[in-house]
């Protein structure tokens, strides 16, 4: 824990240029069997009208970001540590009563599972005036017509008739739609989308992120997208993390990413997914083992237990943890073999065979 | 029961006699019923409306579609866990339609299934032997040494280590406990096992993983797959054909390299244009095809052909005379009157949008959920009752 607080001291303390600026990001979880580091060391900006998509396995601590960004943690169970910036307020050590004026108003969630996150009991009309109205002073008929508009906004047909239906009553993609519509309906400058897609079939998904790239045009939000779907963030992200056990491996823009990838689990990802746009693999070419324990992460780089290339660097990868250093103005890489081998890797070895 | 023969079933379906699985015209409706005492049939949601297929011994056919399409209960249905409501389940020269539970029960060993959430499919007051060993101690042929010998190969042949024979699966990640699924199926070298959705629960990384233990299993037992699966790219990975399902029916069934490369159904170009790609520019250089709004209810499938409704080339005799399975070329069989000819990804940024829902379907739809809302779906109670007596509510 020390590590901790000698690297959030040396931080700047200045309010930061961009939107959201999260510096230095730690959240714990003490337990029984020890401390679970859950997000070790994060940090990112997002612009307004950008989208920054967040990528990894279970576990890789990107739904633990998005819950401490709204100040959703516990603190009587969670520790959490670092800088958190948003339109040049800090937002760490903030009490959940200076956060909940900004939670749905200025920053808003959609959930993956929009059936769990909907009351059942209550119609979707119900739901939706009563966020409009906790942080607007309006009448109910006033909130009502916002919600009926923000329903029509996202393509709900015969939305002055669905209002007063219950969640049950929709099918996914159109519940997904609701949660979009209660998540817009204060005007949020950010917003979280936890896999927003994930449940939902192709054909659906697809109208989804149509509407979610409508919206933010619109809205000129900033919009922070966590997946595991790779395919997703291409389609609709401007600059991707890629997180493994709690911390950023690679970070970049969506170009750099996809087209000059320099980590090795960033190729693993690339490489174990079959793809449409190629021509079909004889066989898969999966990252072997499985992901760490976050209460005893290995020495060295966290991911060098299910590295292929670690025989080419030798003993750092096991012994020395790699900062994410940055490779060109945009582009920054946690791993110990160098950019420019590593460049050579990724176009001569994995390039031609993904 | 007699085996339908392809001309009977309505089908320019060729029928393959050497194969080890022949579906045909294969139904299974869920009643929807009204009233305590006197239960009434006041509608049936038709999962399956009448497929037909064959598999030849260590192939896999690969069962795509959107959630509610019925590729999950076609599946439960063909392994008998579901009752069906009518056609043929023909398996190795049986035609195992008709068999009770008993009758089953030797066929087992033949014919098993891996099921999609690792969590649930595992009883979590069973080791890993218990349930790896549950096939030979129905079976009962083997001694409890034997057993633990048979598991622990079986363990270790699916990537896990033999000692964890004693462990109960809540200790194993998600990955692991499908191995372990995939170990319970293979116990017995069955011909057939039916995937229902196996890799959809675990990240990408793992999936690679247990999918390249499918085909390992596949090559070295000659094991035949029904793949059951959402995914795209999967599917296309692993199958030899696929079949396209769409409210019950097969809009499209070819091999694999055919169906992703020469797709005629609008519905297979509209699925394929609407995956993303892990490729950023690819926005620009491929043609989108935004199907409108969602399936519609299985309960009241639209007329004639039942994609019509989202198609954007419908046209009026869409919406009157359903289209037959036909065989376009070898292997090919589609059901549609206008086939698609354009290549599968089409011109670059070009997006074509399927039709907007009329105001009479949303009020039909919304006249399903109020059906499916005031009755009951009941599940097993009418499987014999097959195509007696079905009558749709007339309002």
């Amino acid at each position: 824990m020390t590590q901790t607080i000698d690297s959030s001291a040396s931080l700047p303390s200045a309010p930061p240029t961009s939107f959201l600026e999260v510096r230095d990001l730690h959240v714990t979880f003490p337990t029984d069997d020890g401390m679970v580091r859950s997000v070790d060391g994060l940090s990112f900006k997002v612009e307004r009208g950008k989208t920054m998509g967040i990528v990894g396995e279970s576990g890789s601590g990107k739904s633990v970001t998005s819950q401490a960004i709204l100040g959703l943690h516990n603190s009587t169970r969670a520790q959490v540590s670092g800088q958190i910036w948003l339109d040049g307020e800090e937002l760490v050590g903030k009490s959940s009563e200076e956060i909940r004026p900004l939670r749905g108003n200025k920053m808003a969630m959609i959930f993956q599972d929009p059936l769990s996150s909907l009351h059942p009991f209550y119609t979707i009309g119900d739901q939706i005036v009563e966020a409009y109205r906790v942080h607007n002073k309006v009448s109910k008929d006033v909130a009502k017509k916002r919600a009926i508009e923000m329903l029509d906004r996202v393509g709900i047909p015969n939305a002055a008739k669905r209002v007063d239906d219950y969640p049950h009553q929709f099918s996914g993609g159109m519940r997904q739609r609701v949660m979009i519509a209660m998540a817009l309906v204060c005007d949020p400058q950010l917003l979280i989308a936890d896999e927003p897609t994930t449940a939902l079939d192709v054909t659906v998904q697809a109208q989804i992120l149509d509407l979610m790239r409508d919206l933010q045009k619109e809205f000129n939000s900033a919009i922070i997208l966590i997946t595991h779907d790779l395919g997703v963030v291409a389609e609709i992200a401007d600059d991707v993390t890629v997180m493994y056990g709690g911390r950023a491996v690679e970070q970049g823009s969506v170009r750099d990413v996809f087209y000059s990838p320099q980590m090795p689990y960033t190729w693993g990802l690339l490489a174990s997914m079959p793809r449409l746009d190629r021509d079909r693999k004889g066989r898969l070419d999966p990252i072997p083992g499985n992901p760490p324990s976050l209460i005893n992460l290995p020495n060295g780089c966290v991911f060098s237990p299910r590295c292929v290339y670690r025989d080419r660097v030798g003993a750092a990868c096991v012994t020395d943890r790699p900062d994410l250093t940055p490779v060109s103005d945009t582009h920054r890489v946690r791993c110990h073999i160098p950019a420019e081998q590593s460049q050579r890797i990724w176009l001569n070895e994995l390039n031609p065979n993904l | 029961m007699t085996i339908t023969t392809s001309t009977e079933s309505g089908t320019g379906v060729p029928l393959r006699p050497d194969a080890l699985l022949q579906v045909r015209n294969l139904r299974k409706h869920f009643p929807i019923t009204q009233g305590i005492l006197f239960k009434r049939q006041v509608g049936a949601v038709k999962a399956v409306d009448g497929i037909t297929f064959d598999i030849a011994n260590g192939e896999t056919l690969g069962l795509v579609g959107e959630s509610g399409c019925g590729k999950s209960t076609a599946g439960r249905t063909i392994a008998k866990l579901l009752e069906p409501t009518s056609g043929n389940i023909i398996f190795n020269g049986a035609d195992i339609t008709g068999y009770s539970r008993s009758q089953m029960r030797p066929l087992r060993s033949e014919m098993q299934m891996i099921f999609q959430d690792p969590f649930s499919s595992l009883n979590p007051r069973h080791t890993v032997g218990t349930i790896v060993g549950a096939p030979y101690r129905v079976q009962g042929s083997l001694s409890d040494k034997d057993i633990k010998t048979r598991v622990q190969g079986l363990l270790e042949r699916v990537g896990l280590n033999p000692e964890h024979y004693n462990r109960y699966p809540h200790e194993f990640s998600g990955g692991q406990r499908q191995r372990i699924g995939v170990a319970r199926a293979i116990a017995l070298q069955p011909k057939l096992i039916i995937c229902d959705e196996p890799v959809s629960a675990l990240d990408v990384s793992i999936q690679a993983q247990v999918v390249n233990l499918l085909e390992d299993l596949q090559s070295e037992f000659g094991i035949a797959y029904i793949f059951v699966a959402h995914d795209l790219s999967v599917v296309r990975h692993i199958s030899d054909r696929v079949a396209v399902m769409y409210l019950g029916q097969i809009m499209e069934l070819a091999d694999r390299d055919t169906l992703y490369s020469q797709p005629r159904h609008p519905y297979t170009h509209s699925l394929l244009s609407a995956v993303p790609l892990p490729d950023p520019d690819s926005g620009s250089r491929r043609e989108r095809i935004l199907l409108t709004g969602d399936l519609p209810s299985p309960i009241n499938p639209p007329s004639g052909c039942v994609f019509h409704t989202r198609c954007w080339k419908a046209q009026d005799r869409c919406k009157v005379e359903v289209p037959l399975v036909r065989e376009i070329s070898a292997g090919h069989q589609i059901a549609c009157h206008f086939p698609e000819d354009r290549p599968v990804f089409g011109q670059g940024g070009q997006t074509i949008h399927g039709p907007a829902p009329t105001d009479q379907e949303l009020a039909a739809q919304e006249r399903d959920r109020d059906l499916a809302r005031g009755g009951a779906v009941t599940g097993e109670n009418i499987a014999h009752e097959t195509e007696l007596g079905w009558q749709k509510r007339q309002d």
